[in-house]
């Protein structure tokens, strides 16, 4: 925003792959996969299990070894970096991890979950100075002082994923991957954690990546918004643009397939996709989507589209506005790739 | 009167341990008509599974206890069944669809078989074999699945396709009643539009009641006639589905409850979700069970536990409402 085009996103990935060798073949979890994201803002990447969503996360923190591509932080690729320099690049991203059951240590006491990181990094002058931040950190969450020396059995999912956050939080990162961080919890849990979360970036100048199936989680905390299909990227557009314009047919159907908790959508069509998601193992040439596409036409099942700018779109609003869709219907020759 | 299929009147259910007593169903009391669904909406805890295992007499043998109320269902009481009784009611006349299809179904069983299962322990009029072969397949096909595929095991099916399986099984008595108990909660947007229009279209096909029990407010505005929303094992609101949505008098909870789900079409940025946690069901309080959280606590609200008051099809359990224009006190 402030800062001149190109330098002033904190996270790109270029051309990022990441795959699986399984016992058939290769499993193109992500495939080729270009993002971006502005400093303190929310990227969101929804899309249904198993469409790679986690695992991109996982790939741009380096939880997992790209196969290919960039990664770029700050402009400087990091999947280059050594162990001694990741290990510092480490402070700077942070992961909340879905499930606050199994993510966190159930031998250890709250307090010592939060602290952990610090010790590990030395971010804090003694073990005390880390136990103190923590208890800041609890704060920060929302979690009670009284909560510092009980273990996480004890505590329900909100609360434990408040400790996921304070422990993302330790570092004082610049770039924070939710991974699905409210999926696990109730409603009325889940907006708790939602506004916490939003309140959090404000106050700190975060960067999110947020990963979510939740369409309407989604559109309340993202500017941005990716939807991913089997490993690629078919639609990219900001928050209100997406889903008052949605263009691919696969994002279409995720739209109306969300029910509404409004009687008066009872008529509402819904477009039901044929089918359930095709094997991301060795995927042939074509549209991923196609076997499942209504409106799918020969070259679909032979090219695969590339993400393509909308020019209608670009010319209604200023550059904010930019609408990514990676489909044939669209291409009509005049759009100019991403 | 009379064409009430399932009437359950002021029911309580209790999990007994050595150590301490849950209240995880309090004093609760709706019916059904035949052919209608029913939406019993409430967040992890609320008690809405241990209600539906309660009809099915499921509860877990040592610990659950009815401590009282009764449930009628096409006018006999279910409590006083003996068990081969209950057996053969279970399965053909009500049937369950569970949250979880991947636990639900046997994994050394073919499908197949397992559908077939139901229909040969209730086989009354002795069809043979091939009749109820014959049925399997017709069900398979009722869910969407190919009956070429009744030989293959559950592991051979995606989520969305064993979640069709435990529909079939559960349809293939011809059940006058279905229990769902979150039969949608496991799987993804797209493959759960295709189970619900799926489940909507054999309702209105085969006349099957339903009791729909999910925590996603937007699936009961889509499926349901009439909807209770359960809290901390009491029934807090009850009424049509237009009562619910459309109605501006609430339960301070439901008001909540909408307040949390991040609408669509909402500009607003921030959520107004519920402060505080349930409380613990071994451990209510006294009052109003809301009342902790309840961002219209009155003094009356901790210490005496709210009537239901009633307004034509909406019943609502708050003391906001007593004295009101239009609600009448409801009586036990």
């Amino acid at each position: 925003m402030e800062c001149p085009a190109n330098t002033c996103s904190l996270l790109e990935t270029r051309h990022l792959k990441k795959y699986f060798k399984v016992k058939d073949g290769l499993l193109h979890a992500v495939d080729d996969v270009n993002i971006t994201i502005p400093h303190k803002r929310t990227l969101g990447v929804v899309g249904e299990s198993g469409c790679g969503k986690s695992t991109l996360g996982r790939t741009i923190i380096r939880l997992l070894d790209a196969t290919g591509g960039q990664v770029l932080f700050n402009g400087e690729d990091i999947l280059k970096y050594g162990r001694r320099k990741m290990k510092a690049m480490r402070r700077k991203m942070q992961i909340i991890f879905q499930d606050p059951y199994s993510s966190i240590n159930p031998r250890m006491s709250v307090a010592e979950i939060i602290a952990e990181f610090m010790i590990v990094h030395n971010t804090c002058s003694s073990r005390t100075a880390a136990f103190q931040r923590a208890a800041e950190l609890m704060d920060t969450v929302g979690l009670a002082r009284r909560y510092a020396n009980v273990y996480p059995h004890e505590l329900d999912g909100g609360r434990r994923q408040r400790i996921g956050i304070a422990r993302a939080l330790s570092l004082d990162p610049q770039f924070i991957v939710c991974d699905e961080p409210v999926s696990a919890l109730d409603v009325s849990i889940q907006a708790q954690i939602l506004n916490l979360l939003m309140d959090i970036q404000e106050d700190r100048g975060l960067t999110y990546m947020f990963i979510t199936h939740d369409l309407s989680v989604v559109k309340h905390i993202s500017d941005e918004i990716v939807v991913m299909y089997l490993g690629q990227c078919v639609e990219q557009a900001t928050s209100d643009e997406l889903f008052e314009n949605p263009m691919h047919p696969y994002t279409k159907a995720l739209l109306s397939a969300i029910p509404e908790p409004d009687i008066s959508m009872r008529t509402k069509e819904i477009k039901i996709i044929k089918g359930e998601i095709t094997s991301p193992i060795n995927p042939q040439p074509g549209c991923r989507f196609a076997a499942r596409c209504e409106y799918a036409m020969e070259i679909c099942r032979q090219k695969t589209p590339p993400l393509l700018l909308q020019p209608h779109v670009v010319q209604k609003e200023a550059s904010e506005e930019k609408h990514f869709v990676a489909c044939h219907l669209y291409g009509n020759g005049q759009n100019q790739v991403l | 009167m009379t064409d009430k299929l399932l009437s359950i009147k002021n029911l309580s259910v209790q999990y007994k341990t050595d150590l301490e007593t849950v209240c995880a169903v309090n004093n609760i009391t709706f019916s059904l008509k035949k052919g209608e669904t029913f939406g019993l909406v409430g967040e992890t805890g609320a008690g809405k599974t241990t209600t539906a295992l309660t009809i099915m007499r499921l509860l877990p043998a040592e610990t659950g206890r009815i401590t009282e109320g009764s449930i009628e269902f096409t006018g006999k009481s279910m409590l006083d069944l003996t068990e081969p009784e209950m057996r053969s009611i279970r399965g053909e006349q009500i049937a369950m669809i569970f949250q979880d299809p991947m636990t639900s179904l046997n994994p050394v069983m073919s499908v197949g078989d397992q559908i077939a299962e139901a229909m040969e322990l209730h086989n009354k009029d002795n069809k043979t074999k091939e009749q109820i072969q014959a049925r399997v397949d017709e069900v398979l096909l009722l869910v969407g699945i190919p009956s070429s595929r009744k030989f293959e095991f559950p592991h051979q099916f995606s989520g969305g396709m064993k979640q069709r399986v435990v529909i079939a099984m559960a349809l293939a008595c011809e059940p006058v009643l279905l229990i769902a108990d979150e039969p949608t909660t496991a799987l993804d947007v797209t493959i759960q539009a295709q189970v619900i229009s799926m489940i909507r279209n054999l309702r209105d096909t085969l006349g099957t009641a339903m009791i729909m029990i999910t925590h996603d407010l937007g699936i009961v505005a889509q499926t349901c006639d009439n909807v209770a929303v359960m809290y901390a094992g009491e029934l807090v609101e009850v009424g049509t589905a237009t009562d619910i949505y459309t109605s501006k008098d609430h339960h301070p909870y439901t008001t909540g409850l909408f307040g949390s789900i991040p609408n669509l079409r909402s500009k607003a940025r921030r959520l107004t979700p519920i402060t505080g946690l349930m409380p613990d069901p071994t451990k209510l309080p006294p009052g109003c069970t809301f009342a902790p959280r309840c961002p219209k606590k009155m003094d009356v609200c901790e210490a005496e536990h709210p009537c239901a008051w009633r307004n034509g099809t909406h019943l609502i359990s708050c003391h906001l409402f007593a004295g009101q224009e239009n609600w009448r006190k409801e009586e036990a």
